[in-house]
Order: structure tokens, then C-alpha cells, then sequence
């Protein structure tokens, strides 16, 4: 007799944990019955996100850095699943690679896109980088694993909390990578997944006034109503790269910081 | 007096309350009882050996090697392999995965090192656990991210790594002195011959082990031991191209002297005699923490130790009287007891050292204070000490002790402070004690120092750079500054 | 006052291993420390009946551990707090001035404070007005503390000062030297009904002050810590840091008081603990 398997139930990533959706509604991709998030579901991400941010952005960055280490060992060991949910092994290891390269930048942001300013004048000067807070991020389609991860860990480096949007015909992935990040010592809701309709979704996030940056490189439909969406509170809006690895994918989501001191008795 | 004790009876009070002896188990290192050399990735037998000890109790730990100049050049040669074959064509991101991996496993294997550390160098285990440890790993953690970003490091540059690098490092902090010299010359793509001190080589001798486990590829870190004349073979070696030495300013000067004119790099890290400055309106008691913490943190063994109080007149008798208090409470010990404050001292040499000194400063004319304090009697120890009435011109206010051996001055204006400060042939670090930012900027401009550091003290991070002006050496440590050393940049 | 070194020193001191012996004598010192606290709207005398029973013999099953210091309640449970206590050593501290605000009319305050002094209370903890203070109007803080002390006759007072409301460091060094000033037998940091209640910065901040005033002067103030103290752990380091910042003369419950419910328990399956070499389980200790 055959053995029955016991099938994974695919399941969104917010607060920490696996809720399906609010609205009971999935979809079918690659074979499977995904989560289909829903505008109540962003809306939840977006809270789960702020909650977290004070404590993530308020770790030190070698602490970051740590986590964002231990996100690549785990995403290591599991190599053969991410391998057939991705485009194969050399996908992964890529992945793998990316996390472990952000993850080293944590704690030399502030000194190669930082500086002391030498002003005119008895005043000490002084330029540090901040996270600008709560980022939501269209991951590309393809590749379904590097793509979101090339998105999602620059803006975690910088000490942002995150809501992505997963690869709509190819989600899997990013559940995978969810249970990763579940076990890597990432503070629940720093790291917030969302699998569904892009088309769907995009706009409320877009218009979410609790959304500092919005990524908006991989969105599908009407650009220039989402960039006009996204001017409501001003919102940072970036066009991310996935085929790259920057700082540069960093300092978008960084605020800059001038600080003031005179100097004398 | 208040009503209760006009109306009640007192509770007697304990005479004492002595914590129990605390200490951290030894059997979770092993200590082997003999050592060899570490390369080209394996042990070569010594030709010579000498004994290590603890110096809290004088017992010996084990036999490690005595390098010849022939040893070192085996050392040398494999290091020069290892560079001219792969490691610095392995892909940085490859790099940095290695560096990685040695940090992790020093976190994994962190209570062994801590032990080792205290046992072999006298320093408490509290120091060794919470501070030298966890802050070498950090540093693997640091550079391994830089490895493979060096072109952010130097705008438009290309960095290249040197080639060999020899390594000579002292007693203080040996582990911690290892990670500050490897993890960045291995970031930069060169390969190492590293000597511990003579006194402290076991925890180097462990960290081979790491090496194993992280499976770096043989002769791209060699560790060799012995004492000062292995020092001079390795700085005399042709196929070490840059020599990086952190120690006595005396020796120093010897290794400057010998490579003049060869064009080897050189980077040195030497002694100091750092003011520690309080201010009258200094946070008082959190700044007599801070003195404690500059002289007495690590027996005082420390280059940046905050050896010279300088006391603003005013404010002079409280602070006095609030250190001496202070320094009752301090206990000294048993390295490995989790309650002591103060270790052992290095070695007998170095206590020889530091009693000569405190002589000198009573003959000169200094008042010695030392609290009540019952030191073990084998071993090498030396109570906390603190001179009063000191000179700027008394050996004791020039020379560096290296020891629990405070010399307190004062005095009258910031102007004053600086010039005081910055009077001496040594600049590795000053700190300032005072509630008013504008005066911390002020001094900060004004002290010729290296690091300054403002209501707070002996605080390290792989990312800040770290180095003196003047004696107490060039080239920094630390921070993106600590790649350039180790770097070719055209 | 420096709160990043502040913090680094209590930090330091909590690192302290305290075993055997000398974990004994420490946790036996906490018990004969305690004031067991029931400051609820709920208490009724029956409440307190059992309580007092703990009080003065914590554990049952062994006569060797001594009486607490004290029993803490509201003022309407005082008298039976007293005929409980009567003979037995454990003092009865009230709270009192519009606990734990304080934000009354001085005239009820102080005669809330006579009721309880007429009725035999020992202690009176009273608070100080926050308000008043925040607002920079220390001279009316101080003299509140002055006419409670006045109307307290022969008991002693401990002075609330609410730390958690207070903001920073500096503040609560300048509400206890301001408390001492006006005649405080003790400092205490809060009422326990707000979270964030005492911590080892907080209490290191207050001893400073103290020890100032007694190299000063040569008077001396006792502390209390209350609210948060949940496990025997936490007591031990209060302790150590106690010892470290003041010296052997303050280790006496006519000093140093704890405030404290759920501690005494943790602390007694501590001392089985040390005596019988096993982990031990709640169980097996009374719940009053």
C-alpha cells in the first residue's frame, strides 16, 4: 500500500504567524490551493508591520546583520525544497548568497552612506541613516525566490518592516521562505507575506496611509494611478532592481538624519 | 537622627556578607599537553618548547613551541602559497563565507575560549565572557561583510590585498587581539603568520582548531609561538610583506628601526598614559564608575587604560573620597570565579614592572592608597592602587605602568585639561567626564588622541576605528579605516 | 546623572553569582524583608486573615523560616490587619494620600493618615503629587511630605514616589533627595499599579542618593523597592546591588523593605531548593 502524503496547507505570513485569509478565498497556483489575500489582509500586514518596526529598527545593527545571517542558513538548509518551488539549485544558492551579502551591510551603512559635515562654523555635524519605516514590496513574477528576496531583505537590512506581495503565478516560494524567516529569529511582523492578485492589492497598499515606501518595480496595470495613489502621504516611491545587489537597494528606503552640536565652553 | 532609630529597636546587622566562591567550571576546555606550530592547515612539531602557566596560581598548562627563524620561514612560505594559489582568487563572496563561519563557531564555542582566556591570562572570566569573546567573534562578523564590498570602502580605488601579513600581538587581550589582526587581513585577501604573546598562546592555539572547523584552506592563517626573538624573525622574514605589531612603544621603535627602507608596511599599535578628565559638573558617581572602569577593567593591562585622573580642582575632594569607597568594594581573585572584579597580573615580569614603579611614585613623593585586600599567595597579584599628590613630572604620571595603578591629578580650567592631557610623548586615548555636550565636542577637537571617549570608557566596536597619534603608534583598527592597512589601493 | 552608565553599573552588579551560603542568607534576609502587599479593591478582612497568617509564618511546614516585615494595605483593612498581627512582630504599613494618585485635597490626605496612625498602623507609605512635581512645583511637593510626616507621630514613613511617572533618572534623584529633605523615613519607587514598577537602574539611582545624603549628613534612609519583584532571582540581585552601593549597615529590614506579593513564595521554593538540592514546584506552597 502506498503511503498517503500529508499535503501543506498554503497559508499567508503576518504578525508572525499563518493566517489563511479574512476572506476564506484561495487560488489555484502551480497545482496548489494558495491564500488569496484581500485588501483586510494588507490592511492587518500593514498593522502587524508598524507594531514591529520600533523594536526591528531599534536593534543594533550588528544584531541585524546577525538575523539576517541566520535567514541564510536557513533558507540553506533547505535547499532542495526551495529548489523545485524556484527555477533550481543555482537559484537558491544565489539567494542564499544575496541574504549573506545584505546581511554583511547591516553595520556599514551608516558609515558609507553617512559622513560628518564640516560646516562653516563651531557646530560638531553629523549625518546618520534611518529606516524610513514600513515598506510594502511587489516581488517580480520571476524568479519567484530571488526576485522577492533581492526586494525584501535590502529594506530589512536598513531596519525597515516589510509587506510583499509574492509572485502571483508562482507563490510557493515565498511561503517557503516565510517558514524560513519563521525560524530565524526575525521578530514577527517584520517580515509580513502576502500571496494573491497583485492587481488586487497593489492599489490599497499603494493608498495606505501607514506605508512609508512602496516598491512598486513589478506592478501590473495602471502605473501612473498608483504612483498618484502613493503621493496621498508622500510616500517614497522605487522602481527596485532584482538583478543586482546594491546599497544602493538599501539607501531607498533610508531616511537621512542632520543633527547639529555646537562646540565651545 | 530620624524617629526609627530614636523609637525602635535597630535589627543587628551581619558583619559580612561574603558571596561563596563562584567559579566557572574548567573541564569544558581541553587543553592539550603539548603544542606544535600551526602550518600550511596542519601541527609541525616544535624544535624547542617552553612551559605557559596560569599566573593566578602559577600551575603549568602546557608545553608550546619555541619558534626558530627556520620554523617561521616555513610559516612564511606556506602563508606566500596559500596567497600566491587561490586565496585572494577566491571569490570574496567566498571570502566572507569563511570569515563568516569563524564567527559563528566562536559564538558556538564561546565558554571555552572565555575559560581558556582566563586560565592562561590572569584576566576574570566575567571580562573574558562578556567583553573579550563575544567582541572577537563580532569582529569576524564585521570584516566577513566587508570582504566582498571593498570597492565601497575606497571610492575609486581599486583595493588589492598586499600579500603576507606578519602578525605580533600581546598579552592583553589575546584573543581579541588575533581577531582585530586577522579577520581584516583576511577580509582583504592576504594570508597570515600570526604570533601570540609569549605569555598567552593557548587561546591562539585553540582558535586553529576554528580554523579546522571552518575549513579554511590550509596556509592561509599560520600560528606560531614563542617569545620576542620569533617576533624578530617573523618581522625579518622577506616573504612577509606588511608587519602589523601591537605591544610596547620600546619595541615598537625596534621593528620601525629594522624595516626602514625595506618597504614593507607597517602598521603599530603601542602604549599610552590616556588622561581620564572629570569635570565638576560630571555625573559623579556614574564618572567614578568610569575611572574604575578605565584603570582597573582588565588589571589595568590595557594601552587606552585611563591611567592619569585628571580631576577638576573643584570637585576634587568628593571624587577622591567617592573612588576610594568605590575601590573597597572591589574584588580581587580567582580569574575564574564569576564574582571577581580583578585578576591576576600577567606574569611575574610584569608585576616586577608595576611594583618598581609604585616604588618610584612613593619616593618621588606621591601618596599610595590601597584598600584592604587579601591577595592570594600564589600567583602574581597586585591590589588596586591609587596615588594622590602625583606631579606631571613623577615617573608615575609618564611612564606607563601597565598595571591597577591610578596617579591622580588636577586641574583648574578646560585649558588647562588639555594642555595637561596632551603633554606627553604618547596619544592612543583621553576621556572627558561632564554633562555639557558642547564642552565634550570642544575637548574632543583639542586632545591629541586617537579615540576620546565621553562619559564612558574602554568601549570597543569592530566598527569604530581604533589607533593612536604620536608614540603610541599609527594606522587604525576597526571600522571601514581597519581595511586599508591590508590593502593595495591604486 | 548618566543613565547609559547608570544602567551599565546596575547591569553589572545583576551579574553578580551569589551560591550557597551566601544565597541562603540572602534569601532568608528578602523574607525577613518583605512587606507582603494585598492593595486591591477587592480586599476584605477575610483576605487578610489569611494573609496574615503567611505573614508571620510563610511556610507551614518549616518554623525556621522567619516572619516577614510587614503586612501593606489599604486603610479600611488596617484595624484588622492590627488584631491579626497583634504580638506577633509583623509591623502593619497602610497606604495612604490618595493612593496611588494622590490626587486629593491635602486636608483628606492628612486625615486619611490620622485614621490610620489612630488605628495602629505602624508605617504609613504615602505618594507624593506627581502632578505637582512635573509641573515644577517642588515646594509644594516638600511640604506635603513635611505635614504627612507631622501627622504619622510615631510611625514611619516611606515616601512613593512613582518613578515610572517621573521620566528620567534626574527627576527621581531629585524627588528623593526632595522626599528626604521633608523628613522621609524611606524612599519607596512606586505604587505597584502602574506597570514598569521598580528595576535595578531605577533603585541604583535612589541608593546614590541616599549614600550622598549619609556621607553628607550621616543620616540614614531606607529604600524600598516595589512592583515587578515577582521572582526570588530578582531579590537576590536588589540585594547584592544593596550591599555593593551602601555597604552591610543597610542589610536590615529597618532599611530596606521589599514590596512584594507572588515573591514570597518563589523565594521559599528557593530556599527548599537549596536545602533539599531539587527543583521544586508551586503546588507545594500556600496560597493566602
Amino acid at each position: 500500500m502506498t503511503r498517503l502524503p500529508v499535503r501543506k496547507t498554503y497559508k499567508l505570513y503576518i504578525g508572525g504567524s499563518f493566517p489563511r485569509s479574512e476572506s476564506g478565498r484561495t487560488y489555484e497556483a502551480e497545482g496548489q490551493n494558495v491564500a488569496r489575500a484581500s485588501r483586510k489582509d494588507a490592511r492587518d500586514a500593514v498593522r502587524a508591520a508598524r507594531g514591529a518596526f520600533p523594536k526591528w529598527a531599534g536593534m543594533t545593527a550588528y544584531n541585524r546583520g546577525q538575523i539576517l545571517y541566520r535567514l541564510a542558513e536557513m533558507v540553506e538548509a533547505r535547499t532542495s525544497e526551495f529548489a523545485e518551488l524556484a527555477s533550481g539549485r543555482d537559484e537558491v544558492e544565489q539567494t542564499v548568497d544575496r541574504i549573506v551579502w545584505y546581511a554583511g551591510w547591516a553595520d556599514k551603512l551608516a558609515q558609507v552612506l553617512g559622513s560628518s559635515n564640516p560646516v562653516a562654523g563651531p557646530y560638531f555635524n553629523f549625518t546618520v541613516p534611518e529606516p524610513t519605516g514600513v515598506v510594502a514590496v511587489l516581488a517580480p513574477d520571476e524568479p519567484p525566490l530571488l526576485g522577492l528576496v533581492s526586494r525584501v531583505v535590502p529594506a530589512l537590512t536598513g531596519g525597515n518592516a516589510v509587506i510583499a506581495v509574492a509572485s502571483e503565478t508562482h507563490p510557493l516560494a515565498a511561503i517557503e521562505l516565510a517558514e524560513a524567516i519563521a525560524t530565524s529569529d526575525v521578530p514577527g511582523g517584520v517580515v509580513n507575506l502576502l500571496t494573491g492578485h497583485r492587481a488586487e492589492l497593489a492599489p490599497w497598499l499603494a493608498a495606505h496611509m501607514d506605508v512609508n515606501a512602496i516598491d512598486l518595480a513589478a506592478a501590473d496595470g495602471d502605473l501612473p494611478e498608483l504612483e498618484r495613489a502613493a503621493a496621498q502621504n508622500v510616500k517614497r516611491v522605487v522602481h527596485g532592481r532584482s538583478d543586482v545587489q546594491s546599497p544602493w537597494e538599501i539607501a531607498s528606503f533610508l531616511e537621512l538624519k542632520t543633527v547639529w552640536h555646537p562646540v565651545g565652553q | 537622627m530620624t524617629d526609627l532609630e530614636r523609637t525602635r529597636e535597630r535589627t543587628p546587622v551581619p558583619k559580612d556578607w561574603t558571596y561563596a566562591p563562584a567559579p566557572e567550571a574548567r573541564d569544558i576546555v581541553r587543553i592539550e599537553k603539548r603544542y606544535g606550530h600551526y602550518v600550511g592547515g596542519d601541527w609541525i612539531e616544535p624544535s624547542e618548547t617552553y612551559t605557559t602557566i596560569s599566573p593566578a596560581s602559577e600551575e603549568p598548562l602546557a608545553e608550546v613551541g619555541q619558534a626558530s627563524v627556520a620554523e617561521v620561514a616555513r610559516a612564511v612560505d606556506a602563508a606566500r602559497n596559500a596567497f600566491g594559489n587561490g586565496w585572494s582568487e577566491i571569490s570574496p563572496s567566498e571570502r566572507a563565507k569563511y570569515l563568516f563561519r569563524i564567527a559563528r563557531i566562536l559564538q558556538e564555542r564561546s565558554r571555552e575560549f572565555a575559560v581558556l582566556e582566563s586560565l592562561n591570562g590572569g584576566k576574570p572570566i566575567r571580562e573574558s565572557r562578556d567583553v573579550d569573546v563575544p567582541l572577537s567573534a563580532a569582529h569576524f562578523f564585521y570584516y566577513a561583510g566587508w570582504a566582498d564590498k571593498l570597492e565601497y570602502a575606497f571610492p575609486n580605488r581599486r583595493p588589492r590585498p598586499i600579500g603576507v601579513a606578519g602578525q605580533i600581538i600581546p598579552w592583553n587581550f589575546p584573543l581579541l587581539m588575533l581577531a582585530w589582526k586577522i579577520a581584516p587581513a583576511l577580509a582583504a585577501g592576504n594570508t597570515v603568520v600570526l604570533k601570540p604573546a609569549e605569555t598567552t598562546p593557548l587561546s591562539a592555539l585553540l582558535f586553529c582548531d576554528v580554523l579546522r572547523q571552518a575549513e579554511l584552506p590550509p596556509g592561509v592563517v599560520n600560528i606560531v609561538t614563542g617569545d620576542g626573538r620569533t617576533g624578530a624573525a617573523i618581522v625579518e622574514a622577506d616573504g612577509v610583506d606588511k608587519v602589523a605589531f601591537t605591544g610596547s612603544t620600546e619595541v615598537g621603535k625596534a621593528i620601525q628601526r629594522e624595516l626602514a627602507g625595506t618597504g614593507k608596511r607597517l602598521t603599530l599599535e603601542l602604549g599610552g598614559k590616556a588622561a581620564n578628565i572629570i569635570f565638576d559638573d560630571a555625573a559623579l558617581d556614574q564618572a567614578v564608575e568610569g575611572i574604575v572602569n578605565g584603570i582597573y577593567f582588565n588589571q589595568g593591562h590595557v594601552c587606552c587604560a585611563g591611567s592619569r585622573l585628571l580631576v577638576q580642582e573643584s570637585i576634587y575632594e568628593p571624587v577622591v573620597e567617592k573612588l576610594k569607597r568605590r575601590l573597597a568594594t572591589l574584588r580581587v581573585g580567582d580569574p575564574l570565579d564569576k564574582n571577581t572584579d580583578v585578576g591576576a597580573i600577567n606574569s611575574k615580569q610584569q608585576l616586577e614592572k608595576i611594583q618598581e614603579l609604585v616604588a618610584s611614585g612613593e619616593e618621588e613623593g606621591a601618596e599610595i592608597y590601597q584598600p584592604p585586600c587579601r591577595l592570594p599567595e600564589k600567583g602574581y597579584w597586585f591590589a588596586p592602587t591609587v596615588f594622590t599628590n602625583v606631579a606631571q613630572s613623577y615617573r608615575i604620571a609618564q611612564e606607563e605602568i601597565f598595571g591597577p595603578v591610578l596617579s591622580i591629578l588636577t586641574f583648574r580650567t578646560p585649558e588647562e585639561a588639555v594642555e595637561k592631557a596632551n603633554n606627553t610623548p604618547y596619544g592612543l586615548s583621553a576621556g572627558v567626564w561632564t554633562e555639557k555636550g558642547s564642552r565634550i565636542l570642544w575637548m574632543a577637537e583639542r586632545l591629541r588622541a586617537g579615540v576620546v571617549w565621553a562619559n564612558t570608557y574602554n568601549r570597543f566596536d569592530p566598527s569604530s576605528p581604533f589607533g593612536g597619534y604620536k608614540e603610541s603608534g599609527f594606522g587604525r583598527e576597526g571600522g571601514r579605516h581597519g581595511l586599508e592597512p591590508y590593502l593595495e589601493l591604486e | 546623572m548618566d543613565a547609559v552608565a547608570l544602567e551599565e553599573r546596575a547591569a553589572s552588579l545583576a551579574k553578580r553569582s551569589i551560591k550557597r551560603e551566601a544565597k541562603v542568607f540572602a534569601l532568608e534576609l528578602a523574607i525577613r524583608m518583605m512587606d507582603l502587599t494585598t492593595l486591591e479593591g477587592q480586599d476584605t478582612p477575610g483576605k487578610i486573615a489569611a494573609l496574615a497568617s503567611k505573614a508571620v509564618r510563610p511556610d507551614p511546614s518549616d518554623p525556621q523560616i522567619p516572619a516577614v516585615a510587614a503586612l501593606c494595605v489599604y486603610p479600611n483593612l488596617v484595624p484588622t490587619a492590627v488584631a491579626r498581627l497583634e504580638g506577633t512582630g509583623v509591623k502593619v504599613a497602610s497606604v495612604a494620600t490618595a493612593f496611588p494618585s494622590g490626587q486629593s485635597p491635602l486636608e483628606a490626605k492628612l486625615e486619611e493618615v490620622r485614621w490610620v496612625v489612630d488605628r495602629g498602623a505602624d508605617e504609613v507609605d504615602m505618594v507624593i503629587d506627581r502632578g505637582a512635581f512635573l509641573s515644577g512645583r517642588y515646594a509644594k511637593v516638600y511640604d506635603e511630605i513635611v505635614r504627612v510626616k507631622e501627622a504619622c507621630g510615631d510611625a514611619h514613613l516611606k515616601v512613593i514616589l512613582e518613578v515610572a511617572e517621573l521620566g528620567t533618572y534626574d527627576n527621581v534623584r531629585r524627588a528623593s533627595l526632595l522626599a528626604i529633605a521633608a523628613g522621609a523615613d524611606f524612599i519607596k519607587t512606586s505604587t505597584g499599579k502602574l506597570p514598569g514598577a521598580a528595576t535595578l537602574p531605577v533603585t541604583l539611582c535612589m541608593l546614590e542618593a541616599i549614600r550622598d545624603v549619609y556621607e553628607e549628613t550621616g543620616r540614614m534612609v531606607g529604600m524600598k523597592p516595589a512592583g515587578g519583584i515577582r521572582q526570588a532571582k530578582q531579590a537576590v540581585q536588589y540585594l547584592v546591588q544593596l550591599h555593593e552601593t551602601l555597604g552591610v549597615n543597610w542589610l536590615t529590614p529597618d532599611l530596606y523593605r521589599i514590596g512584594a506579593s507572588s515573591l514570597l513564595n518563589d523565594v521559599l521554593m528557593q530556599l527548599r531548593k537549596e536545602r533539599t538540592g531539587i527543583y521544586q514546584s508551586a503546588d507545594y506552597f500556600t496560597v493566602d
